[in-house]
């Protein structure tokens, strides 16, 4: 079923946003008609209008999932499963030719060459003047100015057309030609190639953590891939291409020369250290621009021409070449395109951190799978699943081991025939430490219950322990003059805020959640009480003592009741607060959980997962509320009708 | 026997912002036969409703003491039921339930309490309204679950807070009618606090009229109308010529003594 929805998750989008489609239109046609046919009963404003109208929140549904396939690139997998891989092969030969179009002005302002003749001048110039003087002889800085004049000369050489060596213009001559049989073969279109038996092989587009298939399946594909690999030869033969004009065999070893007597005599002659260290430095900085200059990278403006009326051609039949393809690129995949770097295609933009919904389902899928030991779950823990649980372990966590410590007598010592003969004593001791077996229950098991379970007890515990005290707050002056404090002092802290300090006392396993959760539970419970019980109204008070009721009986008949709506109105803010902080406490420290997945998930970027564990506690969120809602209308009807 | 004696009644509060002292009553002296209806009338802020608080036993009077039979009043008791304005119901139980809480309260066996009830839902004229949730009733029935709570519990005195001051004019007659019915029929010393010139003498056997600052006794009347309206119907009560001078007298009066706190303030 798993494998059956994960290997179809194309097809079953295709089918899916078919249904959400129709949907769409057919919610936005219901809902006019409905509107025209009794939109105008009432007036505006009045609250009777707002009911019903599920069309519209199904016109809202499908909305946002269409928005969610459409940015997640899920449309373009579902009906163009082919485009991703083909736009793999475009950005080959786009690859291929980056290093050749990085030093024309393509995708940037000028040429590489005038950047670097612009950024080199500029520092000639800066180091002209930050000549340390009471360093240098005044010969000595006679030279030094020589030295920077020639390393200026050097600009001048290499942007200067007529000192090129012919040999350079022959060599951009050829590779132009042979960039323009690239265009002139992308124009011919694709001829009838097979794909290979590997790239056939390959998974499919999102099937794999490697995204999208790199190896190309169609013509088209195939003519790409092909071209960008005849690219990426010329690529690599114009990288080693030089402008050493014929000028430079006298200009650099004279300068050489300069610039090594200058550290010769730095090391012979004695300076103070300050000096050695400014001629160092200086004759360092020198030095190092000398060396960018004669490694022949600077061109001439005018050598590439050829080159960009190339470029231009290639864009015009690269484009010619996409044919279909550049609609699909412009429409079906917002965001930056596919992208080759190294050894992979990947999708960039919201097609990279959006997952699409089916992968999500997927993704779900497997964790939910309950069979840990084939890849199922999660770090060997099922998402929601059910275990044996020794009863033993039940016993000796309520039991503390102090109770077999305060059990009368000894325990049991060896005796003279070397064996121990176990007392009372002992077997309370073991029972209180989960050493005896008592047999097994089934219990449920897994992240989400391990979530749901440190919820559940907290907000037990602090309904068991909030609801009296906030009752008595609201009626015992001591009590609320005593308590109001305490609890008033630590509720306004933001419940993280603890977490390090209580996950630190408790340690990181269900103890110290579970106290930090019923910190939370237990202060809004107080406030809910409290609230409720000093609302009662006066008259009904009285009445319970004209009816003879004592005072325990009208705090158990009288005030409880009436407090109740206030007391489930607090559970169930409390129940989201705590979800909220146990998420977070998870996410913080400890080992399951579902706030642990999502952590995890984060530091791999697992986007998938990451977008799993968000839907799952925002449906679980949603569920608390609903039941919270539906008690609150079953317990208490006469709510606001008092 | 179970006589109602009121000495000396006095009731200070002292305004905590400015210390002056305000006589919400000053000696209030009376005594209430068992069974003798007493009604209490006057213009807001003569204290009627702290005098039967006090009798209640919700409040202590800073002088004086109140006797019911041979015990002296101190603190509330199931011997003085009480009826409030809004029917003080428990909303979250049922009419049964909220008739049956004194019983409850004082643990009668459970076949007993049930016997009751059904006695008094059947005298108030709730038959068959046993397990209805009391939120859903209408106010008129509301003030008879109140006051079958009251009687199930077999007071010797019924204190009534403006018991129909929130009931429309027909509803408000009817249970005019219930509450002669019962006082008959139980034979209950009953005090009923009231606004309405109207009701006040339809009800009151005796009637007080109170003034204001300090709160006290102005005029005391002694009324055939009550007894009348066990036989004849009210309505035909309220345009006899009897009634409506006494009427015109007490509102005349009323009317006086709102103008001189108007003057006076």
């Amino acid at each position: 079923m798993f494998e059956f929805i994960a290997d179809q998750r194309a097809a079953i989008a295709a089918v899916f946003i078919l249904t959400l489609l129709l949907a769409f239109g057919v919610s936005i046609y219901i809902g006019r008609k409905e509107y025209r046919k009794n939109g105008q009963d009432q007036v505006f404003g009045d609250p009777e209008r707002t009911k019903g109208g599920w069309y519209w929140s199904l016109c809202g549904v499908s909305a946002l999932l269409l928005i969610w396939f459409y940015f997640s690139w899920g449309v373009a997998r579902a009906y163009f499963p082919n485009a991703a891989n083909e736009l793999c092969q475009i950005a080959k030969l786009d690859e291929a030719l980056s290093p050749i179009r990085a030093v024309l002005p393509i995708g940037s302002r000028s040429y590489q060459s005038t950047q670097l003749v612009a950024r080199n001048g500029a520092q000639i110039e800066a180091l002209r003047d930050s000549m340390p003087k009471q360093a240098f002889s005044r010969d000595e800085q006679q030279v030094l100015e020589l030295v920077i004049d020639d390393v200026q000369s050097l600009l001048g050489l290499s942007s200067d057309p007529d000192q090129q060596s012919p040999e350079v213009a022959a060599q951009i001559e050829l590779l132009s030609q042979e960039l323009r049989a690239i265009a002139i073969a992308l124009d011919a279109g694709p001829s009838a190639v097979e794909p290979s038996a590997e790239a056939l092989a390959q998974p499919k587009w999102g099937a794999t953590y490697t995204e999208i298939p790199l190896l190309p399946v169609t013509a088209r594909g195939i003519l790409f891939d092909q071209l960008s690999q005849d690219a990426a030869l010329l690529s690599d033969r114009f990288v080693t291409l030089k402008n050493i004009p014929p000028a430079y065999a006298t200009r650099i070893p004279l300068i050489t020369q300069k610039i090594e007597a200058l550290s010769a005599a730095t090391k012979a002659q004695q300076f103070s250290d300050a000096d050695v260290e400014a001629r160092k430095d200086y004759i360092k900085s020198l030095d190092r621009i000398f060396n960018r200059l004669d490694d022949g990278s600077i061109f001439p403006a005018g050598s590439f021409a050829p080159l960009m009326k190339v470029f231009q051609e290639l864009a015009r039949a690269q484009a010619h070449a996409k044919g279909s393809l550049k609609v699909i690129d412009a429409l079906f995949v917002p965001g930056a395109g596919v992208v080759k770097s190294r050894t992979q295609c990947s999708e960039q933009g919201s097609g990279r951190w959006l997952p699409k919904p089916m992968d999500v389902v997927v993704t779900f899928a497997e964790l939910a799978d309950p069979d840990v030991e084939d890849g199922g779950g999660f770090k060997g823990t099922p998402l929601l699943w059910w275990k044996w649980l020794p009863i033993a372990d039940v016993v000796a966590f309520v039991i503390p081991d102090a109770l077999a410590d305060l059990w009368a007598g000894e325990y049991a010592r060896h005796g003279v025939d070397g064996k121990v003969q176990e007392n009372t004593k002992d077997r309370l001791l073991a029972l209180a430490q989960g050493d005896i077996d008592l047999g097994s229950v089934p219990a449920l098991d897994g992240h989400l219950w391990d979530s749901l379970f440190r919820v559940l007890v907290a907000m037990g515990l602090g309904i068991l322990c909030g609801v009296p005290v906030g009752i008595y707050m609201g009626v015992s002056q001591f009590i609320k003059g005593v308590l109001d404090p305490v609890v008033e002092l630590y509720r306004p802290v933001p419940p993280l805020a603890w977490a390090p300090l209580i996950l630190t006392i408790f340690g990181i396993q269900d103890d110290g959640k579970i106290f930090l959760l019923f910190m939370v539970a237990f202060a809004i419970m107080v406030i809910s009480a409290r609230t409720g019980a000093a609302g009662t109204q006066l008259s009904k008070i009285r009445a319970s003592h004209s009816l003879g009721a004592s005072n325990r009986q009208i705090l158990l008949y009288v005030i409880l009741p009436n407090a109740l709506p206030e007391i489930l109105t607090g559970v169930r803010i409390a129940i989201g607060v705590c979800w909220g902080t146990l998420v977070a406490a998870e996410m913080l420290a400890g080992t399951t959980g579902i706030g642990f997945i999502e952590n995890v998930a984060r530091t791999v970027s697992d986007y998938e997962l990451i977008w799993v564990t968000i839907l799952i506690m925002g449906i679980l969120g949603l569920a608390f509320d609903l039941i919270m809602r539906w008690v609150i209308q079953k317990t208490i009807p006469w709510r606001g009708k008092g | 026997m179970a006589d109602l004696t009121c000495k000396d009644l006095s009731m200070t509060y002292r305004n905590p912002q400015t210390g002056a002292e305000v006589h919400a009553l000053k000696d209030i002296n009376f005594t209430l036969k068992k069974g003798e209806l007493l009604a209490v009338l006057g213009p807001s802020g003569c204290g009627k409703t702290t005098l039967l608080n006090m009798v209640a036993g919700f409040l202590k009077p800073t002088a004086g003491e109140m006797i019911l039979g041979d015990r002296l009043i101190n603190g509330p008791g199931v011997e003085r039921g009480m009826v409030f304005q809004q029917g003080a119901l428990f909303e979250w139980q049922s009419v049964k339930k909220n008739v049956d809480f004194g019983l409850r309260m004082k643990k009668t066996k459970a076949v007993e309490a049930a016997d009751l009830v059904e006695k008094w839902l059947d005298i108030v004229g709730l038959q068959g309204f046993g397990e209805t949730p009391t939120y859903q009733l209408s106010g008129g029935m509301q003030q008879r679950v109140a006051l079958a709570r009251c009687l199930v519990n077999d007071p010797d005195v019924i204190l009534m807070d403006e018991p129909l001051g929130a009931l429309d004019a027909l509803t408000r007659e009817k249970m005019q009618s219930l509450i002669l019915e019962l006082w008959k029929e139980t034979g209950k010393t009953i005090i009923i606090i009231t606004h309405s010139v109207e009701e006040a003498l339809l009800l009151g056997e005796r009637l007080f009229v109170m003034a204001p600052r300090p709160g006290r006794i102005h005029k005391e009347y002694h009324l055939p109308f009550a007894e009348r309206g066990l036989s004849e119907p009210l309505r035909a009560i309220r345009q006899d010529k009897d009634f409506t001078k006494v009427r015109e007298e007490i509102l005349t009066m009323i009317w006086n003594m709102e103008e001189e706190i108007m003057g006076r303030v």
